[in-house]
């Protein structure tokens, strides 16, 4: 007859209970050990004896095809199931877990939060207890009142004390169902002649896993459990996952002390607060040794005060918010940051099942020297070089597969050849990994399916469409461009809306500099941007008829917006754009404010000399307009700050003649208007223009301002054909 | 009752440091009146005999007492009004039964409050010697083993700060004149308040600040907690100002207490509003005031009952600090946010009559 299971309660992730287990198992040698977790994952097991499996890592199960649906069982190292995963490897004992398998949760949930949904059970029962008991941190708790008994196991005094808690529960219908799968699980090793069982599960399920119960009753509770298909693998994880994420029920806010008290040999206040002053050196604050005695004295001096055998993370962070940091709550977030939470990223060996994608992926970063870490850091490229480009070109690659490991910061240094990225790796990035291996098998070929899927799909628009092509050049995704720019031609042929294909100019235009930036072949872009711009000008017209103010605002960001992108085009479109303008300006219909832009516009093109627009300012501010209008287009007119103002000196000259040459009554029915543009500027360039103002009326008396004006181009040669060298123009 | 106008802390709880010495079988630090757990019960009550002394977080008064008993000296910092002396009276008058041992530091305090003056009488007739010193309270502290307060420490000038490193590191106060020194017996220690909201003060020098643990008061955090701290220090301070009775209605007390909290956060208590705040700091203790000014008008020129008009015109002094600005502030919060708060319509109108 063997003998009766050991029952391990314990406290998930707490690190007490990971010693005593350790302690438990050295001494009870059993020959199979049972743990709470999917059963799933018994083939598994195998891999967390392997030197590059370093915790934390979790299991993730999932239903393929389903994403929503998985759920990850984390593991640090001060997990009781972690340390009894690896003694029984260790020891060379079948492992098996004895949870309720994944499939029949997530088939029962229904939901996606699998875990959230359980039932009646709390979720930290040894927290509860603890919290009864007056502490607030239920390790110390553990240590006081569990540990520090003597004459039993604190396995035996767990288990007296939870019978007692759940004496009149009445466990509800998923928990009743993952006692009975744990109890059967038993019985199954009893069957196959073990004989020295031992059960590590949450303390909650000890006195249920006691209970009598027979065989006949579990069957009756188990039978037609829905099943699902599930896959199962380990993935890293990291500590900040498990501070906000109760995979096991049990969510820690401390993963980093915890940590530190599983890790620590000896003195762990003292090493503790050695440590947080080291981080704060790290930051620049002096912080010296007679500091850490003093913080440790104190925090020794508040235990004894609160009645404590040792100092907890509580003692230890106020002695050192009093001393460490005088006081400041800056540094003691930081050193909750760093410390009490602590970002360790696990990892998984190499042999770990995952998908085709994600180890595509790990090859990938092995090639371009990118570990995932999981606190930030800066990246920042050169796209000349080739290591620097392919990482660049995997990032966009990536984030166009939905997994933003980075995100682009704002670049430092000017030049198109630079790019900044914030790279940070989240422990969910593999569940996007594995959503993303439907479209295939490497990174380029996933991502290059994908941007054909988003630009196929049904009401895609066009600026949707020139994103993801710009996001295409980005990537490099070089098979992917012919979908995109047959896409591209046929929704600019079918788009009735001028406003859309604007909209799309400026992607398509950045597109096209890219190509030639990165190397990436964009032939049949020009075309298609051609074409879009040929289309732009034929409804240029009727598109700025009847708009209201509004709509008249919008029209002038796609205006500008293309204005500027012809510049990044071949001289023969921007002709064409500036002639269609042309064609329009002037137009008595037009809303006040378009017309004073495209005046504008066309001056600082130089298609209008000065005199061709004092006279369109004259006329568009004479009388005979509505003063609504007469605003409106001054408005537009000056649009783009007070700056322009003060440095545009031939701008300045035209308002400044425009208003001097007005009739006494015209001005001031003309300077309410004025008064509406000019008070959006800063009061700096305000005061600016008024100088600037001044200066005008006295050079122009004195002649000198012409003269500054004029250009010696034989002096100006040489830079010229320096600058012209540098933009590729030459020759 | 004495006729003294305000009691020193150990007089005025005499009755309770007793029963807590009675009942203490804790052991005490050497030079200590009581164990450090009936210190900190002193201060926070046990919800029986002792009264609660300062009403805020524990871990403060946790922090300040461990850092006394473990022989470091405390630094109490705050902005105005967060209790930081009476906290330190408190302190001092448990641990040694003496809290007027007293340093008020000004742009004026001298080093002879820190250290000693002479008598220059006897100075000059007997020449120097023991008797002709005037000991500062620091320096008697030493000699008795007691605790020494030091207010507004960043009031003070920087050197004569700084004389207090010796004290507080080597723990002696040499005398050079008479080849001397005094040596301080056990059961010494300083506890300095400073404010770190005032601009225009001497910053410790990181030599001084390494000598102590801060411990920074906070804020009330919810309207209910200063509420308890409001009325109970009102009906306190009602009673040794020897003011008839008044029931301070709790309803005043909280219309008080909300529109300082409103003001000092700048948003209102549902979080809806957004409010200027005016310059004054508008911390507990000056609602406080309002609201005693408030009883008294109550008592003497009204009708016996704490009202509205009685509150008005101290809340509008409390907040208008620069006549212009916070004018302004004021008119706007009364207009925005109290003329629409339903059963605040008396507290609206006597608040406009106070101008």
């Amino acid at each position: 007859m063997p003998a009766e299971p050991a029952l391990l309660g314990v406290r998930h992730h707490g690190p007490g209970s990971a010693r005593a287990v350790r302690a438990e198992l050295a001494r009870l040698r059993p020959d199979i050990v049972l743990i709470e977790g999917p059963p799933e994952a018994d083939p598994l097991v195998a891999l967390a004896g392997d030197p590059a499996m370093e915790p934390p890592v979790a299991l993730l199960a999932h239903v393929p095809g389903e994403p929503a649906k998985s759920a990850f069982w984390p593991f640090a190292r001060f997990s009781p199931e972690w340390q009894a995963i690896r003694h029984a490897l260790g020891a060379g004992v079948p492992v098996r877990f004895c949870d309720l398998p994944a499939a029949a949760m997530f088939a029962t949930a229904g939901t996606e939060e699998a875990e959230d949904t359980d039932d009646t059970a709390p979720a930290d029962p040894i927290g509860s207890l603890a919290a009864a008991a007056g502490y607030d941190d239920p390790e110390r708790w553990w240590e006081d009142m569990v540990e520090h008994r003597a004459g039993a196991t604190p396995f035996e005094v767990i288990a007296e004390a939870m019978a007692a808690v759940r004496d009149g529960h009445a466990p509800g219908p998923r928990e009743a169902l993952r006692e009975a799968h744990m109890r059967r699980a038993v019985r199954r090793a009893r069957k196959d002649g073990f004989e020295r069982i031992a059960v590590v599960c949450g303390a909650w399920h000890v006195p249920a896993l006691a209970a009598p119960i027979t065989a006949k009753a579990d069957d009756a509770t188990l039978r037609g459990l829905p099943k699902a298909k599930v896959e199962i693998t380990w993935v890293p994880w990291t500590y900040g996952r498990l501070a906000t994420f109760s995979g096991y029920g049990a969510g820690v806010t401390s993963p980093g002390w915890y940590d530190h008290l599983f890790a620590a040999p000896d003195r762990p206040v003292e090493r503790w607060l050695a440590g947080a002053a080291g981080v704060l050196r790290e930051e620049g604050l002096a912080v010296s040794s007679a500091h850490v005695i003093e913080s440790v004295r104190l925090a020794e001096g508040l235990a004894v005060l609160r009645g404590r055998p040792l100092a907890g993370l509580g003692e230890v962070t106020e002695a050192a918010r009093a001393v460490l940091c005088e006081g400041d709550d800056l540094p003691v977030e930081l050193i909750q940051r760093r410390m009490v939470v602590g970002e360790r990223l696990g990892a998984v060996p190499d042999d770990t099942p995952m998908v085709p994608l994600q180890r595509h992926l790990r090859e990938e970063q092995r090639r371009l020297k990118l570990k995932p870490e999981a606190l930030d850091r800066d990246l920042d490229l050169d796209l000349r070089k080739p290591l620097d480009l392919g990482r660049s070109v995997l990032l966009h690659r990536l984030r166009l597969l939905g997994v933003p490991w980075g995100t682009a910061r704002e670049s430092r240094g000017k030049g198109t050849f630079r790019e900044s990225w914030t790279l940070v790796w989240r422990p969910e990035f593999d569940v996007e990994l594995i959503e993303a291996s439907a479209w295939g098998t490497t990174v380029g070929a996933a991502a290059a399916a994908k941007a054909r899927d988003l630009m196929t799909r049904e009401g895609v628009t066009l600026a949707d469409l020139t994103e993801t092509l710009e996001a295409c050049l980005l990537a490099d995704l070089g098979e992917a461009l012919p979908y995109a720019l047959d896409a591209l031609a046929q929704r600019a042929a079918l788009d009735p809306d001028v406003t859309h294909l604007m909209a799309a100019v400026p992607a398509t235009a950045r597109a096209l500099r890219y190509g030639d930036v990165r190397g990436t072949p964009a032939e049949g872009l020009g075309k298609v941007a051609g074409s879009m711009l040929a289309r732009i000008r034929a409804g240029l017209s009727p598109a700025l008829t009847g708009l209201d103010d509004p709509a008249a605002k919008e029209m002038i960001g796609h205006l500008d917006a293309v204005h500027a992108a012809t510049g990044l085009l071949p001289e023969a479109e921007r002709d064409a754009w500036l002639a269609a303008l042309h064609g329009v300006a002037g137009r008595g219909d037009l809303h006040g404010r378009i017309d004073g832009r495209l005046t504008r516009m066309l001056l600082d093109a130089g298609s209008f000399d000065g005199e061709e627009t004092a006279r369109r300012m004259a006329l568009a501010t004479s009388a005979g307009h509505s003063p609504a209008r007469v605003a409106s287009w001054v408005e537009g007119f000056l649009a783009g700050g007070g700056l322009l103002l003060v440095h545009d000196a031939q701008l300045l000259r035209l308002v400044d003649r425009w208003l001097s040459g007005l009739s006494g009554t015209a001005f001031v029915d003309v300077l309410p208007l004025l008064r509406r543009t000019f008070a959006t500027f800063d009061a700096p360039e305000r005061r600016a223009i008024g100088e600037r103002v001044r200066n005008v009326g006295r050079a122009g008396a004195g002649g000198r301002d012409e003269a500054a004006l004029e250009i010696d181009e034989e002096l100006a040669a040489g830079a010229v054909a320096t600058v012209l060298a540098i933009l590729g123009r030459s020759g | 009752m004495t006729d003294v106008l305000r009691p020193h802390a150990e007089d005025l709880y005499a009755e309770e440091l007793a029963v807590l010495a009675k009942s203490d079988d804790r052991p005490r630090p050497p030079g200590w009146r009581l164990s450090p757990w009936a210190v900190t019960t002193y201060i926070l009550g046990d919800g029986d005999q002792i009264t609660p002394k300062y009403i805020g977080p524990r871990r403060v008064v946790e922090v300040a007492v461990a850092t006394l008993a473990t022989d470091r000296a405390l630094l109490l910092l705050g902005v105005p009004g967060t209790a930081k002396t009476w906290l330190s009276e408190h302190l001092a008058a448990a641990v040694s039964g003496d809290s007027t041992l007293l340093v008020q530091g000004t742009a004026g305090t001298a080093e002879e409050a820190v250290r000693y003056g002479w008598n220059y009488a006897r100075l000059l007739a007997e020449g120097p010697s023991r008797e002709a010193l005037t000991p500062s309270p620091v320096m008697r502290a030493m000699a008795d083993g007691g605790i020494a307060r030091v207010e507004e420490l960043t009031r003070m000038p920087s050197d004569v700060q700084d004389a207090l490193i010796t004290v507080l590191s080597e723990k002696t106060l040499p005398i050079p004149e008479l080849n001397d020194e005094v040596q301080a017996r056990r059961g010494f220690n300083v506890i300095a308040t400073a404010n770190d909201r005032d601009r225009g003060v001497n910053e410790l020098s990181s030599a001084l600040r390494r000598r102590f643990n801060t411990v920074v008061l906070p804020v009330p955090a919810t309207v209910e907690e200063e509420i308890d701290i409001v009325s109970r220090r009102v009906e306190q301070l009602g009673r040794s100002l020897a003011l008839p009775e008044i029931p301070a209605g709790l309803e005043e007390i909280r219309r008080v207490v909300t529109v300082f909290r409103e003001l000092r956060s700048g948003v209102t208590e549902d979080g809806r509003t957004k409010v200027k705040s005016p310059s004054g700091t508008l911390s507990t203790a000056e609602a406080i005031s309002v609201l005693t000014s408030g009883v008294a008008l109550a008592a003497h020129f009204g009708d016996g009952v704490l009202r509205p008009a009685d509150v008005a015109g101290g809340i509008r002094g409390a907040v208008v600090q620069d006549p212009v600005s916070d004018q302004v502030v004021w008119r706007e919060y009364l207009e925005t946010v109290v003329r629409e708060r339903d059963g605040w319509n008396d507290f609206y109108r006597a608040c406009r009559d106070a101008g």
